[in-house]
């Protein structure tokens, strides 16, 4: 009997050891200030690192980032459960969203390039070229000037901010015909380098030695086509806010766009800075010209 | 007079033994009821998600299971959403019996040689490699498929690589352990004198084994292999990384396709809560549930066919 109430003792001991513990290392928001920032995957490494850096210098602070998609990100925002929700798109663009509670704020921009397995042999395609490989119009290589092999077509998730952005500037708003989908960039790149024939679609900062970028009616995939529009393959990283933001949200945002971020950051990680643009595009993909730097 | 008073009370006061008896089944009832709730709850959640799609979203129920094309974000050419559930549904259908198919066999007779055969060994051997076999995480099972089994179906197959083919060869692994455990199991529960009475007529072992043994397990033997395929069915990560993601009907075991399972894990996190893409994939995962409760069925029923023989 005693040795029982031992065993008791040593479990309620434990319990409550475990409720302070809990308590103690609660989310507490009136001490250090903290804010949850959800959503794409392609923009989290961008938010993180800032966060990071932020917290570092505003020390009390706190900066959750997770990932979860796009969908996730807005519909998150949407709902009022996070501070922050990150976006390939503008919310405009993505279903189910009521766009007009959220504050768009323009941290990065980001080009995306046609990739190839390198056995194809291609390095330039033509607009009506692309849209003919990925609506399923032209299935060998050969029929664009290439090697003689299969078309492999990879595709982003479906809602992918990646493939939406692609399907809209690259495929002037053709659909893609139903193929493989991947749900993350770094394994589109590793497919399309091992699986001959293979094309796909990653953002420049995935480019690397084992895959072959396209040019697009003989305009490079480079940054300082992107800024002028003459690829036309690129969208804005968004942070949504729903309302106007305050407090450490503001106080964060402001910092992302500040130009020690942008400057050093965003370029560090593969993005261009929305400053750096000469030209604007709103939700519907009108083009302004601006003044740039 | 008194002492008969206090003998009274000391014997209508509950005992420590009923006191005993009455916290260890509160303890137990109340376990039980949390695990109900829970489930219940789960079952709940996901029909209300699943349901949305035909009562809020106006999708008919026979458009979604005989649909070809899935594409829950574009209208189709009859102007409602291309909900086609079909390839899905065809996928995993095909990957998990293609993948019982090939364990089966395989697992019995591992489960033959365990038992029967050499007992010793399968003891000291065997019966430790199947257990670790369990213990090895779907995703480093995936990792395999996606660097060793897909490149080698290229090879010999052309294509991608991503198919049916290469989710039956990882799966097929992933369930050998758990059905070769419980068709060992089944073999063990078959009575000593059968084989005893077997041996004595005259038949030699294979002859009691093949005559005798598997006879006497199968109903045994069938729970494990529908276990196995319930395990097959509702695999998401492993089967996703090598099946290619293409919802689109397999015309061949090396076309690129998909199951229920991993429409889901690449879909939910692009698709917002309340939307038709969201509602469509919770629809998925009713389907899911739905199968693994036939799942169950099936093993109850075949349990309780064993039972009357």
């Amino acid at each position: 009997m005693s040795k029982k109430r031992w065993v008791q003792g040593l479990v309620l001991v434990v319990l409550v050891a475990l409720g302070v513990y809990a308590y103690q290392t609660r989310q507490v928001s009136h001490a250090g200030e903290s804010i949850t920032a959800v959503g794409s995957t392609a923009l989290q490494p961008l938010v993180e690192a800032a966060g990071e850096q932020y917290t570092g210098e505003h020390l009390g602070t706190f900066i959750n980032v997770q990932g979860g998609g796009t969908g996730t990100g807005l519909s998150q925002i949407q709902e009022g459960a996070v501070q922050v929700g990150n976006s390939d798109l503008f919310a405009a663009e993505q279903k189910g969203i009521r766009s007009k509670e959220l504050v768009d704020h323009r941290v990065a921009v980001v080009g995306i390039t046609p990739i190839v397995n390198k056995k194809v042999g291609i390095k330039n395609l033509s607009t009506h070229q692309l849209i003919q490989v990925f609506t399923g119009q032209v299935t060998n290589w050969r029929q664009v000037g290439g090697a003689n092999l299969p078309i492999v077509l990879i595709n982003r998730a479906q809602g992918s901010g990646t493939r939406a952005t692609f399907e809209q500037f690259g495929l002037e708003k053709h659909r893609s015909k139903t193929s493989q989908e991947q749900d993350s960039s770094g394994m589109v790149r590793s497919i399309v380098a091992t699986t001959p024939g293979a094309i796909s679609y990653v953002a420049f900062s995935y480019v690397d030695q084992t895959v072959q970028d396209l040019s697009l009616n003989h305009v490079a995939p480079t940054e300082d086509n992107v800024t002028t529009n003459r690829w036309k393959i690129w969208s804005y990283e968004h942070l949504y806010t729903k309302g106007q933001p305050t407090g450490l949200t503001k106080a964060f945002i402001a910092y992302v766009q500040s130009p020690a971020v942008q400057n050093t950051l965003v370029r560090q990680l593969g993005y261009l800075s929305p400053n750096q643009m000469m030209v604007e595009r709103n939700a519907t993909g009108q083009i302004t010209q601006t003044e740039g730097n | 007079m008194k002492t008969t008073e206090q003998l009274e009370a000391k014997l209508k006061r509950r005992s420590k033994a009923a006191k005993l008896e009455i916290w260890g089944r509160l303890v137990s009832l109340t376990a039980l009821m949390l695990i109900v709730a829970v489930v219940v709850a789960i079952i709940g959640f996901v029909a209300s998600k699943g349901i949305a799609t035909f009562t809020s979203n106006h999708v008919s129920l026979w458009d979604f299971l005989s649909g070809k094309s899935w594409n829950p974000g574009v209208n189709g050419a009859n102007g409602k959403p291309e909900v086609g559930a079909l390839p899905m549904i065809v996928g995993s259908f095909l990957i998990t019996i293609l993948s019982a198919i090939v364990a089966t066999p395989f697992a019995i007779g591992t489960a033959v040689f365990m038992n029967e055969i050499s007992p010793n060994k399968g003891a000291k051997i065997l019966q430790p490699v199947t257990e670790l076999l369990v213990g090895i995480p779907s995703v480093v099972y995936g990792f395999i498929g996606l660097s060793v089994v897909v490149p080698t179906t290229r090879a010999i197959f052309g294509g991608s690589g991503f198919g049916i083919l290469s989710g039956t060869c990882v799966l097929f692994v992933m369930i050998l352990p758990t059905v070769t455990s419980m068709s060992a199991d089944a073999l063990r529960a078959v009575p000593r004198y059968y084989r005893e009475a077997s041996l004595a007529l005259g038949a030699t072992q294979w002859q009691t084994i093949y005559k005798v043994v598997l006879r006497a397990a199968t109903p045994g033997l069938m729970t494990a292999v529908v276990f196995g395929m319930a395990r097959a069915f509702g695999e998401a990560l492993a089967v996703q990384m090598v099946i290619g993601n293409a919802a689109l009907m397999p015309n061949s075991l090396v076309s690129p396709s998909s199951t229920l399972t991993s429409v889901l894990t690449t879909g939910i996190g692009n698709t917002v809560m309340g939307s038709l893409q969201n509602n469509a994939l919770w629809s998925l995962a009713l389907v899911l549930l739905f199968m693994s409760l036939v799942f169950n069925l099936i093993i109850r029923l075949i349990g309780r066919k064993g039972r009357l023989q």
